[in-house]
Parts: structure tokens; C-alpha cells; sequence
């Protein structure tokens, strides 16, 4: 794919006219999808992808296009066609005074080769392992392909081999024990201990249901719940662009109201799993300090928000979004987590979150899967799912009480288009209040 | 961008003949979508986007299995490489799947679809310059710090074929005009946008308002800055068809989705509070609640003829008089559950397998005039414009917000209020429906992303309603 995916630059940066400066990107996987219900199998299937994008600029003008190619020797007339558009497209344009692009080549490589198991192979152990349970989840694994080129010289290659299963297991609708097992070498043994831990898990959701009225409650909210809580800031709470237009959700922040000084949360592209390069053809720094101690840190300012707003791009992709959210730990052990709760919720999962007042930071979401009533710091029964809707400035702000010190690396299964390359390396957090609405 | 080449009809099929596989049943799914975004944002012209997606989905169906791979070489070596491993996942998941696949159940339909469209776009420049001038209008004052306005040029072709004769061949053509402005004092930021989204050609945007718009949006969104927040409470809530879009999309859609309902989604995208022993007697709403599945309204953004797996499409109740009488399933979900359900097993491209969508959910209109309907209100919030959507994973506790409140006292609209929002359960909600519009206040909307499944899948879905009336709403305004 590597050497395809360059041979075709080569020969696209050999047509091009004076002036002219083409970038080329490839986003490209090989997959294996199997998913599951009650421990079968509902669909299984592979998927091969080639997205191959250029980018023509000439006297500041700019145009684009992604193609998905075949990896046949049809595809260099393919792409030799679309160039000739984004030519033509040139033509009728005016100045883009928000170009950027790196003129300094940077060229990198990483190459990170995994032990997976045969697809089929994950199916006979899963379905093995799980048979009496009800297990529902999803597997991917295969290859992912990232590559970039720009006639200026400059070459970029990531390939990763990994997996993903992200799983939970049910009892009574609406329970469930959540759970993930990712890596680059796939162990039946692993996968078949994380399994017989999450069963026993599942008993302390056979207890009676606790019903909890409306109100505010004392909380722990585990590194997956706060994955989607973090989560929520990184649209547009990060975004230089955002912040320029006053639409950030830390628009406050930006006017001088802060975090928990506790709070101090990074984009650490140095130890995640996302590229370390973005379309533009700049090179990440290691880490950039996006809240420093509860204060407003940098923006990830992409190479077009610096252009019009004359700032300095620190390479971030054109939607300004953390991929790589590292947010630094505290001092509680997660084995006293639930004796600091002492009375209040554990809850173990977030769902569906999004702003009831997006320039107040006030943030509406469900619990899911596990929440659990705890007394005397002991689990005391199970709670349906529920909902609050509270503000970023009291959930990390005045109500933040403590950080686990462990912390746990979450990769984002997401998988639309493509899958993610995401990841967040987040701890737990002790609340003195969340609000519960409904 | 007009496509650099069209689905060769003659080549697919070709390649189709001469494949081979052990599995009683295959078919071959070839999609092409050619797409181009143009858009003008701080009266700067973005870089012009095209694309260009092609590929083919592989499925073969054995005595029990079944199994899928997507290429992007639609060579006839890549197709049949695609086909062998498709066939490798119908032998191994045979014995372990969900349910007996039986390659007698594939249908073998024969049929054509295409968008209605009568109008071609102008060329690049053309666009451009409307697309400038909305975002130029919209520059009202210093307060507005954000204008953008943007076109999506969409086209896509969709060729079914299967082993034992089927043949189905789907055009889809969209123009989408969209525009956002924001407005900014202080801590308060308000925007306003506008969205069309249906099947058809260049007249959708004469037709849909556009034109004007960035004025209005601009002048919508600074008189949010200074309206009140939103007054909370238990009232009367007024909603207009483009919100009636997400209220339907979420607490009738999803929780009808059979899939969810047989479990497939617990792990991702969520169950439903909907069991299989409701329809035929659960009362979903009041008696003037009619929905229905309809991918034959031609022009709404999710009408076909055929769904991917084959299905042929037509009108489906699912609400009538208020009471639920079918579910949101495909063929496959059909079978597994034992209920009536629509053809709605979609796929959002050749690298996904159909599961079960929403295509056109609407709610059908009643009777009663927009002027009547505000004014039988004692004190209500009238809503519209999606901006927020939060809703529990069995798709029951709800809240949601909008761009675009008006406070109704004693029947009359009394003024602007911002940052609208309202809660509440879809299983009793729509019982609280009191009036719903006549024909005229009916309106065809869509939604572009609408997002499920393990790989996920984001797909267009269609969302036509009147303006509905609910009774005893938790309202509530904006502010921590």
C-alpha cells in the first residue's frame, strides 16, 4: 500500500504545471467486522478501502477531491482525470488569503506491526466463551493506512495493525457491563479473563432496582463516563476557530472563569495512536496544553484558522479536534474510589451527551449500562438510567472533588467511514454534586 | 461534479456472469456517489471539495450463514476475491448466527428508481456568487461573527444484482443548500441556519427559500442576543415541522427500529422501551397521532423503490389513531422477530451491510389551522430548529432544544425567547398531542446524518409533518 500509494504521487507531481504544488493524502483500511448479539453472530463481513485525496494549489488558489481508487492500474488515469478537474476548477477561482500549506518537507514513517488472529479464529473463541451469556459487540480489526505526499518532497506514512472489540454483557434490559479489549496481538486468554471479570461484574446488576429521584447527588464517574464528558469539549471547546467566533462551549473560559485547578488536559499526539501528521503536511508537536491547572490553554489551531486569524498553526486537522486527549490523574486510588463516594452514584457510562446551553457550557446527558446506588461506600443496588443536565464550570469546576492516579487509554471505536484512530487517556473523577433531572 | 464516469453498466454486468461461489445465493450492491461542496464562509470562497466514492458490496447466503466484503476493485478479480471471502464468512457463521439464514428467502427484484429533478445547476461561478451573496447580506453588524453558506451537489447511482435474477438499479440526485449565522454579545452567542434537504435537482433551491435567507437568519440571530432566555415550566409547547423532524427521528423512529427492539444495537447505538408484544394495542399517542413509513412521497429525502436488500418499498402505518401497529424492520428483521415491517434494511454505502433505517417517517396531518392552534394556548412556547438532542439509550427520556423560541400567552405570540428547551418521555409524550396542523402548515424535511450500527453507518432519512401541539411540557430556558 505504502509504496502504491507514493508511485502514484510520483507520477501525479510529474504532470504538474509551473507553479503548481499538489498534496495527496491516502486513507485506506483492510477490516474485519463481525458483530453479535446474545453471543452470536448478527453480521460478519470485510471491508477494503482506498480513499485517496489531492489537493491542487496554484498562485493561492486551492482546490479538492477524494477518489476512492481500486489499487489496479486503473486508478493513476483516475486520478490523472480528477487533476485535470481540480485544474479547471483553479481557473474560476479568486485568491484563497487562508491557504497554508508546510513548504518545509517533514517526511516521517511509523509502521507498527501487530499479532492479530484470523478473523474467523475471534469468532469461534468469542462465541465459545460467551455461549450462555448474553453477550452484544462489535469486532474490528485489520490494517489502517495513512499516508501523505506533496510535491515538495515531503513523504508521511502510518500504518497501524490492531483490533477492537468493544463488548458488554447483559442481564435485565437496561444493565449491562460495558467493556473493551484492544491491542495489537490478539490472546484468548486475555479476552476469555476480561469476559469471566465482567460476568462477575454483572451479578451486582441482578440486585433490585433503586429508583433515585431528580436531584443532586454525590458522584464517581468512571475514566468511560468520562470519556464522553471530555469528549463533549472537544467540539469546538479547543478550536482556535471556535473561540475566534465566540461559539465555544468554553466561551467562558475564554472571558476568565476556570476549571478545577485539578484539571489539566493535553492533546499528547506523542502517546497516542493517531497520526502524527495532518493534511496540510505539518508535523504535530508532541503535546499541546489545551487546559493548563483549570485555565484556558492553547487552541489546536489549524493551518487555515492561522492564516485568518494570524496565529501560529500547531498542525491540527481542519476540524480542530483532539485525537489524542490525555488529562492528567489525581491522587485517588481507584481502590478507594468507592469508600471517597461514600453515599451517592457510581456511574459507569455516559451516553448521548450535548449542550442544553452551549455558550454557558451546560451539558445534558443519560447514565448507561451500570450506575450503581452506593452506601457506606458499598454498592447497594443497581439505578435505571437517568438524567443530568449540569454545567462544565461545576462538574470540573467547584463540584471536581479528586482524579483517580490510574488511568485508563480508551480507543474510539468509532468507525464511521473509516475506523477512528482516536484515543483518551483519562482517570476518574470524585464529583460533590451532579445533577440529576429526569 | 458530474461524475468522471458512471457505473458501467455493461462491465458490471459482465463481471457479475461470470463470478462464481459455492453459496446458494449472492448478490453484488455497486454504488457510485459523486458529491461537491461549495461553500463561501466570512465572504471568503472555501477550497471547492469534490468526491468521488466507488465500490461494491459482496454477499453470499449459505444454509445458515451469511457473510459480506466490500472492494473498492471492481475488476472482475477483485469482485470475485470479494465474493470468495464474502462466501469464507457465510461458511464460518454457519451454526453461530443470530438466525438460519435460508438462501430461499432472498428476494430476486427486478426495478428502476430515479429522483424526480427538473432543473440543472448553473455552473461553479453561478453558485458561487449565490452562495457570496447570502453570506454578504448576512454581514448586518459587528455583533454577527459568523457567516457561511454552502451547496452540496449530490449524485449517486445504485445497482443491485443477484444470482438468481434480480436486478435493481436506483438514481438519487439532491441539492442541498445550507446557511449558518452567528451572532455574539458578551457570554451570549446565538446562531440561526437553514437547512434543505431533499431529492431533486437544481429547483429545490428556488423552491426552498434560500434565497434571502442570510439576511433573515441574520437578523433572527440578533434578535435572539436580545430576546429573554426562555421561561420554564410545565406549558403548552407549539412545535414547527423542522423540529417535528428530530421529535419524530428520536422517540418514534429509533424506538420502532426492530433491530434495536430484537438487541442488536444494545452495545452501541441503544435498545428500545418498545417490546414486540406492543404492536396492535400499545397506545403511543393520542388519537391524533397517525404515522407513517412512506418512501414513495416522491421528492423527500429517503424516497426509493427497493431497499438494499431488496425489498420492495411502499406506504406502512405504524401509528394509527394513536395506537402502534408496526415496527420500523427489514425482510431479515421480519423473520427473526415474526411481525409485519416495512423495507427499510439500508445501507449508508458500499462498504456497509443494510440494517434496519429510517427512510421517510412522517406524521400525517390533522385538521386544525396554525392560528387556531396558538391560539387554544394559555401559555406555551412555540419551537423550531433543531440544536440540541440528548436521548436515553432505550430511547424514552428526552431532551431537546432550538435555535428559535416565541413565548404564546392567551393565544398570542407575545415575543422572541432564546435558548428553548424541553424534556420529557417519549412513552407519555405523545399522548399530550392536542392538536395537529392541517395540510398547510405540513412540511417536507430531512436529516443527513443520522448515525448506527457496528460498523457504523451515517444515513439520510426524510421528516415530514405539520406543526403539533403537546400539552404539559417541562420547558425550560438556558444559563447554568
Amino acid at each position: 500500500m505504502k509504496q502504491r500509494f507514493f508511485e502514484l504521487g510520483e507520477r501525479l507531481f510529474r504532470e504538474l504545471r509551473a507553479n503548481e504544488v499538489l498534496l495527496c493524502t491516502l486513507a485506506a483500511e483492510r477490516s474485519d467486522f463481525v458483530r453479535f448479539n446474545q453471543a452470536r453472530v448478527r453480521q460478519a463481513g470485510s471491508v477494503a478501502q482506498r480513499a485517496f485525496s489531492l489537493r491542487l494549489a496554484r498562485e493561492r488558489r486551492q482546490a479538492a477531491a477524494t477518489i476512492e481508487i481500486s489499487g489496479t492500474a486503473e486508478d493513476l488515469d483516475l486520478l490523472r482525470q480528477t487533476l485535470i478537474r481540480l485544474r479547471e476548477a483553479l481557473e474560476g477561482l479568486p485568491e484563497d488569503p487562508w491557504l497554508l500549506i508546510n513548504e518545509t518537507p517533514r517526511s516521517t514513517a511509523s509502521e507498527r506491526r501487530g499479532t492479530l488472529a484470523p478473523a474467523e479464529e475471534v469468532v469461534a473463541q468469542a462465541t465459545a466463551a460467551a455461549r450462555g451469556r448474553d453477550l452484544v459487540g462489535f469486532y474490528a480489526g485489520g490494517t489502517q493506512y495513512r499516508g501523505f505526499a506533496n510535491s515538495l518532497g515531503q513523504r508521511n506514512w502510518h500504518e497501524v495493525d490492531s483490533f477492537d472489540f468493544d463488548w458488554s454483557l447483559h442481564a435485565a434490559p437496561g444493565r449491562a457491563v460495558k467493556r473493551g479489549y484492544s491491542g495489537t496481538a490478539w490472546d484468548e486468554a486475555i479476552f476469555k479473563g476480561k469476559l469471566d471479570a465482567a460476568a462477575e461484574q454483572l451479578r451486582l446488576l441482578e440486585i433490585p432496582e433503586r429508583k433515585i429521584d431528580p436531584g443532586e447527588y454525590r458522584a464517581y464517574l468512571a475514566p468511560r463516563a468520562m470519556e464522553e464528558l471530555i469528549g463533549m469539549l472537544c467540539w469546538g471547546g479547543f478550536s482556535a476557530r471556535a473561540r475566534a467566533t465566540k461559539q465555544s462551549p468554553l466561551l467562558r473560559m475564554q472571558q476568565g472563569q476556570s476549571l478545577s485547578p485539578k484539571v489539566t488536559l493535553l492533546e499528547n499526539t506523542a502517546e497516542g495512536i493517531a497520526p502524527g501528521f495532518q493534511a496540510d503536511g505539518f508535523v504535530k508537536p508532541a503535546r499541546v496544553t489545551l487546559i493548563a491547572q483549570g485555565a484556558l490553554g492553547d487552541a489546536l489551531v489549524a493551518p487555515r484558522s492561522a492564516r485568518e486569524y494570524g496565529l501560529a498553526t500547531n498542525a491540527a486537522n481542519a476540524g480542530e479536534s483532539p485525537e489524542s486527549l490525555d488529562l492528567a490523574p489525581g491522587t485517588l486510588e481507584e481502590r478507594d474510589a468507592l469508600a471517597a463516594l461514600g453515599t451517592g452514584l457510581y456511574v459507569s457510562n455516559l451516553w448521548y451527551l450535548n449542550y442544553s446551553d452551549r455558550a454557558a457550557g451546560r451539558i445534558t446527558g443519560m447514565t448507561r449500562f451500570a450506575t450503581f446506588w452506593v452506601e457506606g461506600g458499598r454498592i447497594a443496588a443497581p439505578v435505571a438510567p437517568m438524567r443530568f443536565d449540569d454545567s462544565v464550570y461545576r462538574l470540573l469546576g467547584e463540584n471536581l472533588l479528586d482524579l483517580t492516579r490510574s488511568r485508563e487509554l480508551l480507543l474510539d471505536a468509532s468507525t464511521y467511514d473509516a475506523r477512528s484512530s482516536a484515543s483518551a487517556r483519562l482517570p476518574g473523577a470524585l464529583l460533590r454534586a451532579l445533577r440529576f433531572t429526569l | 461534479m458530474p461524475s468522471i464516469r458512471r457505473i458501467d453498466h455493461l462491465v458490471v454486468g459482465d463481471a457479475f456472469r461470470a463470478l462464481r461461489s459455492t453459496a446458494p445465493f449472492w448478490s453484488l450492491r455497486v454504488h457510485e456517489e459523486t458529491r461537491e461542496l461549495l461553500a463561501v464562509r466570512q465572504d471568503t470562497i472555501e477550497p471547492p471539495r469534490l468526491a468521488l466514492d466507488r465500490g461494491a458490496m459482496l454477499t453470499a447466503v449459505t444454509e445458515g450463514g451469511y457473510g459480506y466484503c466490500a472492494t473498492s476493485d471492481l475488476s472482475a478479480a477483485g469482485l470475485q476475491a470479494a465474493l470468495d471471502r464474502a462466501t469464507a464468512w457465510a461458511e464460518a457463521t454457519r451454526g453461530v448466527s443470530v438466525v438460519r439464514f435460508d438462501p430461499q428467502d432472498m428476494p430476486a427484484p427486478r426495478g428502476e428508481y430515479a429522483s424526480p429533478a427538473t432543473q440543472e445547476s448553473p455552473g461553479r461561478s453561478a453558485l458561487l456568487d449565490l452562495l457570496a451573496d447570502e453570506c454578504r447580506r448576512a454581514k448586518r453588524d459587528a455583533r454577527i461573527v459568523e457567516r457561511m453558506a454552502a451547496l452540496s451537489l449530490v449524485e449517486e447511482e445504485r445497482v443491485y444484482l443477484t444470482n438468481t435474477g434480480g436486478a435493481l438499479r436506483q438514481r438519487f440526485r439532491s441539492v442541498l443548500p445550507h446557511m449558518r449565522v452567528t451572532a455574539n454579545q458578551g457570554a451570549d452567542t446565538q446562531s440561526r441556519s437553514f437547512e434543505h434537504a431533499q431529492q431533486g435537482g437544481f429547483e429545490l433551491v428556488g423552491r426552498s427559500g434560500f434565497v434571502g435567507c442570510g439576511a433573515r437568519l441574520a437578523d433572527e440571530a440578533l434578535q435572539l442576543l436580545a430576546a429573554p432566555n426562555c421561561p420554564s415550566g410545565t406549558m403548552d409547547l407549539l412545535l414547527m415541522p423542522d423540529q417535528m423532524m428530530l421529535q419524530i427521528h428520536e422517540s418514534i423512529g429509533h424506538p420502532l427500529e426492530l433491530d434495536r427492539i430484537l438487541g442488536d444495537e444494545r452495545n452501541y447505538a441503544g435498545t428500545s422501551f418498545v417490546t414486540p408484544d406492543m404492536f396492535g394495542t400499545y397506545r403511543y399517542g393520542s388519537q391524533l397521532l397517525n404515522v407513517s413509513f412512506d418512501p414513495t412521497i416522491p421528492g423527500e429525502l429517503a424516497s426509493y423503490a427497493f431497499d438494499d436488500d431488496g425489498s420492495p418499498a411502499s406506504k406502512v402505518f405504524l401509528i394509527r389513531d394513536g395506537v402502534l401497529v408496526a415496527p420500523l424492520g427489514g425482510r431479515l428483521s421480519q423473520l427473526r422477530a415474526g411481525l409485519p415491517g416495512t423495507a427499510n434494511a439500508r445501507a449508508s454505502g458500499w462498504n456497509r451491510p443494510p440494517i434496519d433505517r429510517m427512510a421517510n417517517l412522517n406524521v400525517e396531518p390533522g385538521t386544525s389551522p396554525l392560528a387556531d392552534m396558538i391560539a387554544s394556548v394559555r401559555r406555551g412556547v412555540l419551537m423550531r430548529t433543531n440544536v440540541s438532542w440528548s436521548i436515553d439509550d432505550s430511547r424514552n427520556k428526552f431532551q431537546f432544544g432550538c435555535e428559535w423560541g416565541e413565548l404564546i400567552e392567551d393565544g398570542r405570540v407575545r415575543g422572541v425567547v432564546k435558548s428553548p428547551n424541553y424534556r420529557g418521555v417519549s412513552a407519555t409524550f405523545w399522548r399530550s398531542l392536542r392538536m395537529v396542523g392541517e395540510r398547510d402548515t405540513f412540511e417536507v424535511h430531512g436529516t443527513l446524518y443520522c448515525g448506527k450500527g457496528e460498523p457504523n453507518q451515517a444515513i439520510h432519512c426524510g421528516h415530514a409533518a405539520p406543526a403539533c401541539l403537546f400539552a404539559d411540557v417541562d420547558v425550560f430556558g438556558g444559563e447554568a
